[in-house]
């Protein structure tokens, strides 16, 4: 992609969103780290529309920012105080030797391989993306809305309080 | 200079190296799942890099996938941290490492 | 397309403010490297979209003209000591935040807490960038600019979030608490509201939508006037005012996620409150009201002016029922919009649904089937609501269930045996 405009947006937003996620690593606080991971979530979507898929950018901020960020802060102030300071586990070291080794591999095989680019953006509209998932991927989709009302009935399941389910038992 | 595939690749490969870093390494249940999270946002942004640059006769296949993995993670999300409340009722802990009543 | 065809070129026509900025960046691009256009561009939209229209808007018809309005509802005059009929209230308000003291609580997460307002403002900006105020008066005509709405309204639900527990205050988290819990699920039917309009219209865009308003002559609240129900009330709850603004019931939790806050801090959020406002007040113009247009009119009077009477028309409807209508509780909030307007918005979608593929496959796509479906659609709002309001409603007279305390306690003897008890 060539233009002024979209390097300086691409190396801006991947700056911004890598050093988020390196502070949900090092931040002390959980809430703290929530925040960073809040950002990631936008650096992402900025992401999504470099890559002109701006429907799917709307969605990420939607989903992600708006609903699953909310979930993880209610979780985190349903959970005990003395767990908010985002401390490691003793595999705190291999792990970052893993992830360290992980993106070693992945950045080699990247720059090594050899791509096929396309010429010109295929620049596709969110209407193309409605028809792709009521036509070709309908089945996908529909097993998608099973799988979300599995997860909403579940979670509600197994949030319950025992007085709660005993208030709405039968008889 | 220009922006081609390899870059979005490379901050799709640190970022789930993050991501694996965090899941693995976190004290508390939901910092675990954030590492996930992370992973799942990297994935994402791979699959929309090789949509938007690869040759393809139906290009908007990169895009339905994201959506489904977008729509998979937000119901792993619930359950996750419905699990995690829910451990927490039980054992009074969200300490990984103080979950292992199955160990020997 | 009708556009203005009195509305020239020249930079001097005001009548198409575009030619303005159009003329502004031609010269900076001449004068300037190469991307300051770019940079340029956004900013002009800014000062004219947001500092121009809403600041003034939000000191001069929020501010000033919401409280004097809920005063002259509530029988009393508004605010009338500061300058002639009280006009310069707005800037003595704004006077008084910027030297009152700010206190911030010791234990409170300084960080969070000071850039929360700041956060808040953030989207209230944002949202102006999608909003048509005439033929070519958008500073960034995407194809998806519902959805960009739709988006950068959720954000600031997680930014009260983050302001009530940076407080370290037990009601300011409570406030936050019920005020996203409410946000989070008046969302659901406000979209599925809105896919309703997607599947008349066929685009996401804003602009086509006040495009297609205008060919077929006919505004989109007569023809989906239960679309424009549901997002008043959704667009009330999300903006968190009254009936629905347990966020700031003083006389339940302090001042809920905004105990902590004083000064120019409470002010920021405050005032973008009516920032929101207004934002949503816009998007209800563009889509419901035909936004820059009006039968025609557009040609003679600039359309922007049109747009902007608009936005301050339905801006009233927001201070009417802020006056007239008492709090609901948590629990009637909630009931009300899962059980209420969610079926409703379904059904909503299905008959629209249905009403879309008669009409292209049956009908062809002929022009005077909008009116039809126009007349269908407003006898099913009054029949959906009233029946579903009779048939299904709140019955005030069956008690609630009784509280788990009292049950642990062994039962409570009524003082007096009230009428309609029992579940």
């Amino acid at each position: 992609m060539e233009g002024f405009g979209v390097t300086v947006a691409f190396w801006i937003l991947a700056a911004f969103t890598l050093v988020a996620a390196a502070g949900v690593m090092v931040a002390r606080n959980l809430l703290h780290a929530v925040l960073f991971l809040v950002l990631t979530f936008l650096g992402i979507a900025g992401f999504f529309v470099l890559l002109s898929a701006e429907f799917l950018a709307m969605a990420q901020v939607i989903i992600y920012v708006g609903a699953i960020a909310v979930l993880i802060l209610f979780a985190i102030l349903l959970t005990p105080r003395s767990g908010r300071q985002n401390s490691e586990t003793r595999f705190a070291l291999p792990a970052t030797l893993l992830a360290i080794c992980l993106a070693a591999v992945f950045i080699f095989v990247i720059f090594d391989a050899d791509w096929s680019e396309v010429e010109e953006d295929p620049s596709l509209a969110a209407s193309e993306l409605g028809e792709a998932l009521v036509s070709t991927w309908v089945v996908p989709f529909e097993i998608a809305s099973v799988l979300l009302t599995a997860a909403l009935v579940g979670a509600i399941m197994l949030v319950r309080s025992p007085e709660e389910e005993a208030e709405d038992a039968l008889a | 200079m220009s922006i081609g595939i390899e870059h979005f690749l490379t901050v799709g490969a640190i970022l789930f190296a993050i991501g694996l870093m965090v899941a693995l390494s976190k004290r508390n249940a939901v910092g675990v799942l954030m590492g996930v999270e992370l992973m799942l946002n990297a994935v994402n942004l791979t699959l929309l890099a090789f949509s938007r640059f690869s040759v393809s006769e139906r290009p908007i296949t990169g895009q339905t996938f994201v959506v489904f993995v977008l729509t998979v993670a937000a119901a792993e999300a619930a359950v996750a941290l419905a699990l995690a409340v829910s451990v927490y009722r039980n054992r009074e802990t969200v300490d990984v490492d103080q979950i292992n009543l199955l160990k020997s | 397309m009708t556009t203005s065809f009195l509305a020239t070129d020249n930079w001097w026509d005001l009548r198409d403010l575009s030619n303005l900025s159009g003329a502004i960046l031609d010269a900076l691009d001449k004068i300037a490297p190469q991307g300051v256009v770019y940079v340029a561009a956004p900013i002009i939209g800014f000062i004219g979209a947001f500092a121009l229209f809403t600041l003034l808007s939000q000191l001069f018809i929020g501010v000033l003209g919401e409280r004097k309005i809920i005063g002259r509802i509530q029988s009393r005059y508004g605010p009338n000591r500061v300058g002639p009929y009280g006009v310069l209230q707005p800037i003595a308000d704004v006077l008084k935040l910027l030297t009152k003291e700010a206190l911030t609580p010791s234990t409170a997460d300084r960080l969070i807490m000071y850039s929360a307002p700041v956060v808040f403002v953030m989207p209230a900006i944002l949202v102006w960038a999608v909003i048509p105020f005439g033929p070519n008066m958008i500073i960034a005509d995407i194809p998806i600019s519902l959805v960009y709405y739709l988006a950068v309204t959720s954000i600031p639900v997680l930014v009260t979030f983050m302001a009530g527990w940076s407080q370290d205050n037990k009601y300011s988290l409570f406030g936050s608490m019920r005020v996203v819990a409410m946000a989070i699920s008046y969302e659901v039917p406000l979209v599925v509201s809105l896919l309703a309009i997607v599947v008349l219209t066929e685009t996401l865009s804003l602009k086509e939508m006040v495009l297609w308003q205008d060919t077929y002559n006919i505004w989109l609240l007569l023809v989906q006037p239960l679309v424009l129900i549901i997002f008043f009330i959704c667009a009330s709850a999300e903006l968190n005012r009254t009936p629905t603004d347990i966020a700031e019931a003083e006389s339940e939790i302090v001042a809920g996620y905004l105990t902590e806050y004083s000064g120019m801090k409470w002010g920021l959020f405050y005032g973008m409150d009516i920032g929101y406002a207004l934002a949503a007040s816009a998007f209800a113009a563009t889509v419901f009201f035909g936004g820059w247009t009006l039968f025609g009119l557009e040609e003679w009077v600039p359309p922007w002016i049109i747009f902007i009477l608009k936005v301050w028309a339905f801006y009233f409807l927001f201070i009417w029922t802020r006056g007239t209508l008492p709090r609901l509780r948590i629990d009637q909030l909630m009931a009300f919009s899962w059980k209420y307007m969610l079926p409703i918005a379904l059904v909503n979608l299905l008959v629209v649904c249905t009403e879309r593929i008669l009409w292209t496959d049956a009908f062809d796509g002929d022009k005077p089937f909008v009116y039809l479906f126009a007349i269908v659609n407003i006898a099913l709002a009054i029949a959906l609501v009233v029946g579903w309001a009779r048939f299904v409603g709140y019955r005030p007279e069956r008690t609630p269930s009784r509280p788990r305390l009292v049950r642990e306690a062994g039962g409570y003897i009524p003082v007096s045996s009230v009428s309609g008890e029992g579940r």
